[in-house]
Parts: structure tokens; sequence; C-alpha cells
């Protein structure tokens, strides 16, 4: 720990002061936009301005019963857990290969499987679009899950190739001594063991779905609109108090995303100091 | 057990040993080779298909074949033989009957303008054959532009297989009469300059962003841990939050009647309402809130592993705090400032949504050209050639990134 905070003459004492105060307003550049769009889905008027005239659930009830948004939110997760599972079995069986492979094309694997998260995505929603429109693979949900797919995966090699990196290997040897197939293993001993890193490397791919719009905008035809292609869509058109509601209850969403991973965070460490 | 421990000794054991270790190898690398099969289907192959879009010239060649083999032998100086007429109007009566010629039309037409309509009038004037020895009589006779080089030299320079044609227009270049490369005349000049507005913004967008990351990153690097996770939650909130969101946000404060301009009115400072949406105003604060959480997480992580003991020994040195943090601190955040700036650069730089959604017609960056020539105008050639500009730029930043950081990786959502 620093003692930076403990400053003990007058110039390091404005230098704090100066830090915490830029810091503040930082803080509150980051987090303003997010709070001051949640008091006006509840408004009672068509019009997004403060002061609310007056309190309502109207936008919400629009949002739930609008067919257009909740197939919108169908799609999101349709597309979205396909994704995840897909890139969950894909990403820790590459993290597992990765870890023990030693070669020096390793690093040059590495760069590749990591591609998708560098490469900018309109470049990738392009060249998938060339090639999969010949194919049929555009204006349904396989095309869409095989892209999200590949922009997830190398979120789940990284997290799981972290947890790797502090994971004992001597473990899978004494389950082996005593006889464990390499299945019964890695079932037993090593995906247990592993799982804080695969579950947290599922929620970035859910979320990177989830969030992607640019490959949707190529890709889905109307039947296959997703929740942020809803929006993307209601924002050019014009603002309506309904996509703020949708836009309350993403953020509740990303909440709940956020919280599963410090949970999952927590347990690892617990899990970490309780093996060494 | 006898013949285990004799086949053991026939073998030794170093032998063994390298054995079991190559099959462990092709273990591991049979646990990564469906994830490479799979990004090869969905991710390198199209990319790939994308880049030799890039290059691909094949629409001249495909409708009017025995022209393109006639001008082989051309060299541009004069016009053509009378047997490239001749080849010409047999191919402009076939392409017209099977109704291919509209995409060479159209291809043509970039480098020539008006050449659509040349084609057509010339496919539909053209009733028969020309007699052999008439076909540049009778193709000039159509029109005069037949009688010259440019037109020729469009389809010699069209013919395929491959072209730099459009690269060279994605950089404002061309290829003038004699093949020599030239700079394109300046009212089709756009592409520099879209190069130039997407670089600027970058730039503009990464610096804003260590201005505003530095103290934060500093604050929670200092912090004890309870207290800094506390805060932390700050940065990785909006970091999870739906990109779409954000940007929605952003308009609803932005607005002429949003909480922002309302706040000045009735603070006083202003008197009418400024526009800070859908121009460059806009694009620059929605995209630094945006990037923000990629500049101060690599920051932080370099902060944190700098002992307090340099400040405190510059201290004890008789440093004043100022000449310390400049001199001893500073330098020691140079690898995150590099790794924060550069993920926030080779990012932004290729940002869509965002400029598409808050940003006007000036403050559009190159993806939204590579995104309007695909689905627009389909001009693919030139959203591939954009395309790979940009993808070229990307990754040599990216390799730079790489060889900054060590090859260990963050963990950043790459929202885009």
């Amino acid at each position: 720990m620093s003692d930076n905070h403990a400053p003990r003459t007058l110039s390091q004492r404005l230098g704090w002061t100066g830090t915490i105060v830029a810091a503040t307003l930082v803080f509150v550049f980051l987090m303003a936009p997010i709070i001051a769009i949640v008091p006006l889905s509840f408004s009672s008027s068509t019009y997004l301005t403060y002061p609310l005239p007056g309190v309502s659930m109207r936008w919400y009830q629009d949002l739930f019963t609008s067919d257009k948004w909740m197939l919108s939110v169908k799609n999101s997760f349709i597309i979205g857990i396909a994704s995840t599972v897909l890139s969950m079995i894909l990403g820790t069986l590459a993290a597992l290969g990765l870890a023990s492979w030693k070669s020096r094309l390793k690093s040059l694997v590495m760069a590749i499987v990591l591609s998708p998260m560098v490469v900018p995505v309109v470049i990738t929603a392009v060249g998938v679009y060339f090639f999969f429109a010949p194919l049929g693979l555009t204006g349904n949900y396989a095309g869409l899950i095989l892209a999200h797919t590949a922009l997830a995966t190398p979120f789940v090699v990284i997290t799981v190739s972290a947890t790797l990196q502090s994971f004992d290997t001597n473990l899978s040897r004494a389950a082996a001594s005593l006889g464990a197939p390499p299945l019964l293993t890695f079932f037993k001993v090593v995906l247990p063991l592993i799982l804080p890193g695969v579950a947290s490397g599922a929620l970035f791919a859910f979320a990177t779905s989830f969030d992607e719009v640019v490959t949707v905008l190529f890709l889905a035809g109307p039947e296959q609109r997703t929740l942020p292609r809803e929006m993307f869509a209601g924002i050019r058109e014009n603002i309506s108090p309904t996509i703020t509601a949708a836009a309350v209850i993403l953020t509740i969403f990303s909440v709940a995303l956020l919280s599963c991973l410090e949970w999952l965070r927590r347990r690892g460490e617990k899990l970490k100091a309780a093996v060494h | 057990m006898a013949a285990f421990v004799a086949t053991g000794a026939e073998i030794p054991l170093k032998r063994r040993l390298r054995r079991a270790e190559r099959t462990r190898q092709l273990k591991a690398l049979g646990l990564v080779v469906p994830l490479l099969a799979f990004l090869l289907f969905t991710f390198l192959v199209p990319i790939g298909g994308m880049l030799w879009r890039s290059v691909d010239d094949w629409e001249v060649g495909k409708a009017l074949p025995q022209t393109v083999v006639a001008l082989k032998a051309w060299d541009g100086k004069d016009l053509p033989s009378e047997a490239a007429y001749a080849a010409l109007a047999s191919d402009i009566r076939r392409a017209t009957a099977d109704r291919t010629l509209a995409v060479a039309a159209k291809r043509l037409n970039y480098v020539v303008n008006g050449y659509r309509t040349l084609l057509t009038k010339t496919g539909r004037a053209l009733k028969e054959q020309p007699a052999a020895g008439e076909a540049k009589a009778a193709l000039t006779g159509i029109d005069p532009a037949w009688g010259e080089r440019a037109t020729w030299s469009a389809i010699k320079g069209a013919g395929g297989p491959v072209t730099d044609y459009y690269l060279l227009a994605a950089l404002d270049m061309q290829r003038n009469l004699d093949g020599s490369i030239v700079s394109a005349p300046e009212e089709q000049s756009i592409y520099q300059g879209i190069f130039l507005r997407t670089f600027g913004i970058g730039l503009g967008v990464t610096l804003t962003c260590l201005i505003l990351g530095f103290p934060v990153a500093y604050l929670l690097a200092s912090l004890p841990p309870k207290q800094s996770n506390m805060l932390m939650i700050f940065v990785l909130l909006p970091f999870w939050t739906s990109l779409l969101v954000r940007t929605c946000a952003w308009i609803v404060l932005l607005q002429d009647q949003g909480l922002i301009n309302d706040g000045l009115r009735w603070l006083g400072i202003l008197d009418h309402p400024v526009r800070l949406i859908f121009n460059r105003t806009g694009v620059f604060i929605a995209m630094t809130h945006v990037l923000l959480p990629f500049m101060i997480l690599p920051l932080y992580s370099v902060m944190k592993a700098i002992s307090p003991a340099y400040m405190r020994a510059a201290a004890s040195l008789g440093a004043p705090p100022a000449v310390a943090f400049v001199r001893i601190y500073l330098p020691q955040t140079l690898p995150g400032i590099g790794a924060g700036g550069l993920l926030v650069f080779i990012l932004a730089i290729g940002y869509y949504i965002t400029p598409a959604l808050v940003g006007g017609a000036g403050d559009q960056m190159i993806s939204y050209f590579i995104a309007f020539y695909t689905t627009e105008t389909v001009n693919w050639g030139l959203a591939s050639a954009l395309g790979a500009v940009l993808l070229s730029a990307t990754l040599v930043l990216a390799v730079v990134y790489g060889k900054l950081v060590h090859g260990t990786a963050t963990t950043g959502g790459v929202k885009n």
C-alpha cells in the first residue's frame, strides 16, 4: 500500500487535493449520462427534458407491450446465449491447448486468436458480409451467431488463460497417478478450479454479443434485429422515451453482469488462497 | 509386468520422454485447432476475401473479353488497331444481348464519368456487327469518344485480373494515360482528408482520455484497496453499460433542451442554447466517455506497481514534490501511458456507431465510408480498399502495442 494519500507538506497536500477534485469531476463525467437518463424514462411527457412534468410508467408499458421491442429482446438473448456457449467451448479448449503448447508458432497463433478484438468491427462485418451472403448466412440467426462467436471468443481465451496461469498442473498429475482418465481429470479436477475464469469469460462473451450492433447492421434481416440494433434505429429516427426505458433496463442488466463478474473475481481469489 | 520392464529397457528413457512430450504437444495443438478452424471460416477467410476484393478486377474482363485480349498488345500511345474496334463491337453486342454490360459499365464509370451512358448508347446503336475494316468508323460514328485514347485506356486499365485502381483511389491517387501514378484531381480527393480526420479525432480523443484518465488512475492506485475498489465501480459501470445506452444518454444530455444547455442557461452563463451534439464536440465527448476506461485501466495497473519508495527517496534527497513527480513518478508511468494511449487510439480510429449517431455529415470517420460504400452505393472495391488501408494502420499499431505490453493482453471489452 502506498502512503501517497497521507501528504505531509503544503504542496503535497495541494497536489493531492487537486487529484481528488479532478478525479471527482471525471467520475461525474463518467456516471452523469447513465444516471441522468433514468428519471427521464419515468417521465409522463414525450419530451426528454427536465423538470419532469409528472411520473408515469407508460414508456415501460410501451416497451413491454411492443412486438418490435420484445422480438429484439428475444433475438438478443438467442444470439447472445448461442454465441456464448460456442465461444466458451472453443475458447476454453484453445486456452487449455495454448497453456501446454510449446512452439515458436505460439505467439503467432495467440495473435490470430486475439485478432478479432483488435480489427475494427466494420472491417470484420464487411468481410463476413461479403463471405456469408453467397452462403445464405445473412438474414438468419446462424450467420449472426457465427460472427458474434468470432468476436467474443478472444475474451474467453484471455480470461481462461489468465486463470490457467495460476493453476497447479501437479493437481492433474496427481489425479492421473491415482488412475483418473484424462476426461475425468478434466471434469473433476481442472474444470472446477478454472470455472471462475470460464464463467467470467462467458460473461464477457455474452456482453460482447449483447452489445454488438455493427455486424447486426450488415447481417441481420428484419426478423433478427437485436436490442442494440433497435436502439440504433430509434436513435437515428427520433429518440422517444421508450428508448430511455430500454436503456434503463439494459443498464440494470449491465449492473447485474458486473456484479456477477465481481462475485466471480472474489470467489477466484478465495479459491486461489485456499489452494496455495 | 516383466514384459513392461523389458520394453522399458529396450527404448532409452530419453527417447520415451521425448515421445511422450511430442504426444502432449500434439494433444495441445489438437485443442487449439477447433478454434483456429472456426476463425478461419468466420474471420480470416472473410477478411482475406475483403482484401482480395480491393484488387480484384473481373467486371470488364467478363463483359468485354475479346476487347481485353485485343488491347493486350496496345501500347497506349495512339488509338488501338481496327481489330480492337471489331472486338469491342462484337463484345458490346453480345454483352448487351445477355445483359452483362451494366456491371462493366459501372466499373468503367468509376474511371471515366459518363462511361455508362457511352456503353449503353453504343449497345443500343450497334444493330449489327460492322463489316470487316469498318468497325472503327462505325463506333466513332456512334460516339466520338471512341476516337479518344482515354476511353480505351480505361478498358485496358480495368481489363483485370487485378488492379491497383481502388487502393490508389483510397489514397486519392490514380494512374494517368501513361500509367504513372499521380494525385487525383482536387474535386475527387476526399479520402486523404477523411483519413486525416479519422486520425485527428483518434489523437484528440486519446489525449483527452489521457488528461482525464491520469488523475483517476493516480487516485485509484494511491488509495487503500477498500476505497479504490469502491471507486473503481464508477469506471467499470460505464465500461459495462451498452454503447448504445451511453450514446443515447449523451444525445439526451447535450441536446438544445438538454440538461447541460438548460443548466448553463439557468446559471446565466448562456442566454441561448449552444449546439453540443451532431457536431465534432458531440463526437469528442461521447467517444471520450466510451474510451476513457480503456485508458484508466492500463494506467492504473502500471501505477499500482510503482513503489512509493522512489518518491520518498526523491523527497528525502530534497526534491520538491512537483519535481519529484515529473522526474521520478511520471517516467515510470510511461509504459501505462503508451499502452493506454495506443489502445484508445487503435479503438478510436475504427469507430463507426458513435460518430454515426452523434456526429454531423462532416464528422464521419473512415469506418462510416467503408459501410457506406458496402451497403449504399455498392462500390465493394473501394469499400475494401478503404478497409485495407484502415486494417494496415490498425495492425501496425497493434504490433507496436503487443511489443509494448510484452504479449500480455488486457481483458478489455472492445465495444464499438
